[in-house]
């Protein structure tokens, strides 16, 4: 079975009148990985209030419409800073940023790098069905080479972009990838992303029925294994399983723990009221203008 | 003998990284502290090393907050100086420095004062104390106290050791004495009034009002990427993070800047960025999400010529235009432009109520003039500051985008309330999620464009009117050049002249209109097309009969105006 329903997640199955025209094609890796999700944030026991979903643009960026969580569907690549911004003015919530491989590697991608670099406590989703879906079928930066699309039509011949391998030469905190058709152990991935305190980026890979007719679920499921004898914590290793290729590793590359954007902000350092809650220090603005008299 | 009474302008002139910063620092403190009122402002240019910056300093016995042309002492610090601000001397200018630092073609054509600076300082021990040397010597021609030297001195070089602190202050009673001595054997007379307010007053920049004035109206979040000359404002916010325990954070790109702030407010904080021309443009895309999204944002942009990289640390009122038009699609927006040092500091403080009221992007514009700027002024009234919050709790059925009759739908943010919150940058239905429905498309366009629109303009405050209401001409300023056109009708002093002020210059009140019946109307703006005189057009169908405009990247001065104004209404 390709697509499983979720588990135990009946409080995230969203009930508005506009989440029930789903614009996803039958048949979509995407319906797996909002089972997925879903199935990962009620095992994790967090309630809808709590979580929120930024999301960029793309099909996989509709999440947000099929899901009872928070949510905020943004623009083209700019969903890592938007929940950097959530993040850290809320530090309670669970924050995921959720895009696809368009959105996160392509028009995102110098955001990913530098919240590599900053770290704030976010998961980062991209459903990486190595092609352009919402505009349907251009070659996006994962793009298998020779794969022929209508705006390439000779054949793609840039090298693919290689999410894994770039985030662990950033050092990234969390690094894994998942393919969606393994429900269950999708399930541990994103749970195990979601609650790694740092940025936790999970490349997950789906089929596109529509426009991909190369990377379908027999294709991955032929072409990735699960990494049973990795150690996450040893950065050479991972980066040698990053630079597999055929057959792909899956499962969590490599660990770093560091802190947090939000730990290293001084907003947070005493006091831990999320900023909503504080109001002006008018005392500290007279205490400015006293020392320039 | 060269006689200077009640406004003196002194110039500094120097080398970028000689330190002609420190001289006006010791000196503006000195003076102010010891009951002058005074005024500063610099031109700098785009480079760490070398060429000519300057800074002009008025020193007065009333408040004074404008450019003037006019330069009474020119203090150069290296050659080229003169010929750098050559159509500013007059035969009144006293040229106070070391003949070395004055080109010989000048040297028999102006008023050299000569004093052994350089000497001086190698006297105290070294080259280095030339700075301090200098700032003695113009608070000596003015006999202001010396207490109030030594105090700044100290402040300034505490943390180098007390040996620094000592000599320093030795180095600034040798030039104060010189100076005093100047003005003994009558060389120079300065006669300048002491006023007891002035001693108790605050200085202050434009940049630390905009950013005093964010942290008085509650900003607890900046992200930034550095542009002169917004740069400041930024520098003063993390100067200050620990203190006010905020985040700010210097980030990627401008892109980044700005959509990490709407997600800021999107959890409830008070976000604020700053920028100059080209990194708003590069906000443009996220200033329309914050529109659709109904996402409040403040956005701090301080001026500078362009277009392109144009004059970076220069002046320009040339993005209005910008601020005006920026974004794809039509939602509102609100445009603040102060005028002065007080409107600076409530107005960005007000900026957090109004975004988190309409929420909108709203937009504080100053200029590279503004932010450079300082004088003295009575410490703001931060009891005057009001925080409104206007956040809602998600209850069970909450709707994001409830259609109102204002426009305003209540705003919930995530974590408060058992209810979730979805906003969205596609077009939407109540709850925020996508719709193509075209019924619901017009009601939407509608909330943002026409009915919250018009929720703003009838609340929007009108501009100041300084002058008689029937006056013939009406002399229109908005932002940087308020002062300028305050004294340059204060010298004109005739009753058939008014000023009209705008701190607000977007959306316009519809009762704007009123002030403008049966006046010719003057606008003054800096910049080469008025974009300001089209705009009064556009929203209310008013011509401007003259614009008096400068574009040559420097701000205007009094002495301009005035002669511009002569020459309409006389
Ligand atoms: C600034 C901007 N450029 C381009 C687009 C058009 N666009 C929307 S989604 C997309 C790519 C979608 O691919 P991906 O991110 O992989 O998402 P998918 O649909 O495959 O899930 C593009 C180019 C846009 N919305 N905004
Ligand atoms: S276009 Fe592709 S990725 Fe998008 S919904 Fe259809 S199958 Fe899924
Ligand atoms: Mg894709």
């Amino acid at each position: 079975m390709n697509v499983q329903l979720s588990t135990g997640g009946e409080l995230f199955e969203p009930r508005r009148p506009g989440s029930k025209d789903i614009a996803w094609c039958p048949g979509c890796g995407n319906f797996g990985i909002r089972n997925i999700l879903i199935s990962a944030l009620a095992e994790l026991g967090l309630k809808p209030s709590e979580v929120a979903i930024i999301s960029g643009i793309g099909q996989a960026a509709k999440m947000p419409h099929y899901i009872n969580a928070n949510g905020y569907h943004t623009l083209h690549g700019r969903a890592i800073p938007i929940a950097t911004g959530v993040k850290a003015s809320n530090p309670e919530l669970t924050v995921i940023a959720e895009g696809g491989d368009g959105d996160m590697y392509a028009e995102g991608g110098n955001h990913l790098l530098h919240a590599i670099r900053r770290n704030p406590d976010i998961t980062v989703l991209i459903h990486d069905n190595q092609v352009y879906g919402l505009t349907k079928g251009q070659a996006s930066p994962t793009t298998m080479k020779g794969m022929k699309t209508p705006t390439q039509p000779w054949g793609v011949f840039e090298e693919p972009f290689n999410p894994v391998a770039l985030a662990v030469a950033l050092d990234a905190s969390f690094v894994a990838r998942t393919f969606m058709g393994y429900f269950k152990e999708s399930v541990e991935v994103i749970k195990q992303a979601i609650r790694h305190r740092g940025l936790a980026i999970v490349d997950i890979l789906h089929p596109c029925v529509s426009f991909n007719k190369v990377n379908t679920y027999a294709w991955y499921r032929e072409h990735t294994y699960w990494m049973d004898d990795h150690d996450p914590h040893d950065r050479e290793a991972a980066f040698r399983r990053a630079l597999e290729s055929d057959p792909l590793p899956l499962g969590v590359f490599y660990i770093n723990e560091k802190p947090s954007f939000e730990e290293e902000v001084p907003a947070y350092r005493w006091d831990k009221t999320p900023l909503w809650q504080r109001e002006p220090k008018l005392n500290l603005v007279e205490r400015f203008f006293e020392t320039k008299s | 003998m060269a006689e200077f009474r009640g406004d003196v302008s002194i110039v500094l002139g120097g080398a970028a990284g000689q330190g002609i910063q420190t001289v006006e620092e010791i000196l503006t403190h000195a003076l102010k502290r010891s009951g002058y009122h005074v005024y500063a402002n610099k031109g700098y240019m785009s480079r760490v090393r070398g060429g000519i910056n300057t800074t002009e300093i008025r020193v007065s016995s009333k408040p004074v907050r404008a450019f003037v042309k006019r330069i009474d002492i020119l203090v150069p610090f290296k050659q080229g100086v003169l010929s750098w601000v050559e159509n500013r001397l007059s035969e009144t200018t006293v040229v106070l420095g070391e003949r070395e630092n004055v080109e010989e073609t000048f040297l028999d054509k102006v008023n050299l004062v000569e004093v052994p600076l350089t000497k001086m300082a190698l006297e105290t021990g070294s080259q280095l104390y030339l700075n301090t040397t200098a700032a003695g010597l113009i608070v000596g021609l003015f006999h202001g106290d010396f207490e109030a030297v030594e105090e700044h001195i100290r402040k300034r070089f505490e943390s180098k050791g007390e040996n620094v602190v000592k000599k320093n202050i030795e180095a600034a009673k040798k030039g104060y004495d010189l100076g005093v001595k100047l003005c003994e054997e009558g060389t120079i007379a300065v006669d300048v009034q002491r006023d007891e307010k002035a001693a108790g007053d605050v200085l202050l920049t434009g940049t630390e009002a905009v950013g005093i004035g964010a942290l008085a109206g509650g900003m607890n979040f900046l992200s930034f990427y550095p542009m002169s000359p917004s740069t400041g404002v930024s520098t003063f916010a993390a100067q200050k993070a620990e203190e006010f325990e905020i985040v700010v954070e210097q980030v990627e790109d401008e892109i980044s800047a700005i959509n990490m702030a709407l997600g800021a407010w999107y959890a409830g904080a008070r976000a604020m960025v700053s920028t100059s021309g080209g990194g708003f443009a590069l906000m443009s895309e996220a200033l329309s999400l914050a529109g659709m999204a109904e996402n409040p944002v403040v956005i701090h942009l301080a001026q500078r010529p362009g277009p392109a990289t144009g004059l970076p640390t220069r002046t320009m009122q040339g993005d209005l235009n910008l601020v005006l038009y920026a974004g794809h699609g039509d939602f509102p927006r609100i445009i603040l432009t102060p005028g002065s040092l007080e409107e600076a500091f409530y107005l960005t403080a007000e900026a957090f109520n109004l975004a988190d009221r309409y929420q909108v992007p709203v937009i504080i514009l100053t200029d590279q003039y503004f932010v450079d700027t300082y004088y003295n002024l009575p410490a703001p009234d931060v009891s005057k500051v009001m925080f409104e919050r206007h956040i809602v709790e998600a209850k069970p059925g909450y709707r994001r985008y409830e259609l109102t009759e204002d426009g305003i739908s209540p705003r919930a943010i995530p974590g408060y309330g058992e209810e979730v919150v979805i906003a969205n940058g596609n077009e939407h239905d109540e709850w925020g999620d996508i719709t193509e429905d075209a019924e619901l498309t017009i009601k939407m366009q509608e909330k943002r464009a026409v009915k919250k629109l018009e929720t703003i303009k009838r609340n929007a405050p009108l501009p100041k009117l300084i002058g008689k209401e029937n006056a013939e001409y009406l002399v229109v300023s908005w932002g940087s050049t308020f002062h300028v056109v305050e004294e340059a009708l204060e010298k004109l002093g005739s009753e058939k002249v008014a000023h009209l002020h705008f701190s607000w210059v977007y959306p316009l009140n519809p009762e704007t209109k009123k002030f403008f019946e049966g006046r010719k109307v003057i606008v003054v703006e800096n910049n080469v097309t008025g974009q300001f005189a089209d705009l009064l057009w556009k929203e209310l169908g008013v011509k401007a009969d003259h614009r008096v405009l400068k574009y040559d990247g420097r701000p205007f001065s009094v002495e301009e105006v005035l002669d511009a104004l002569k020459g309409v209404v006389e």
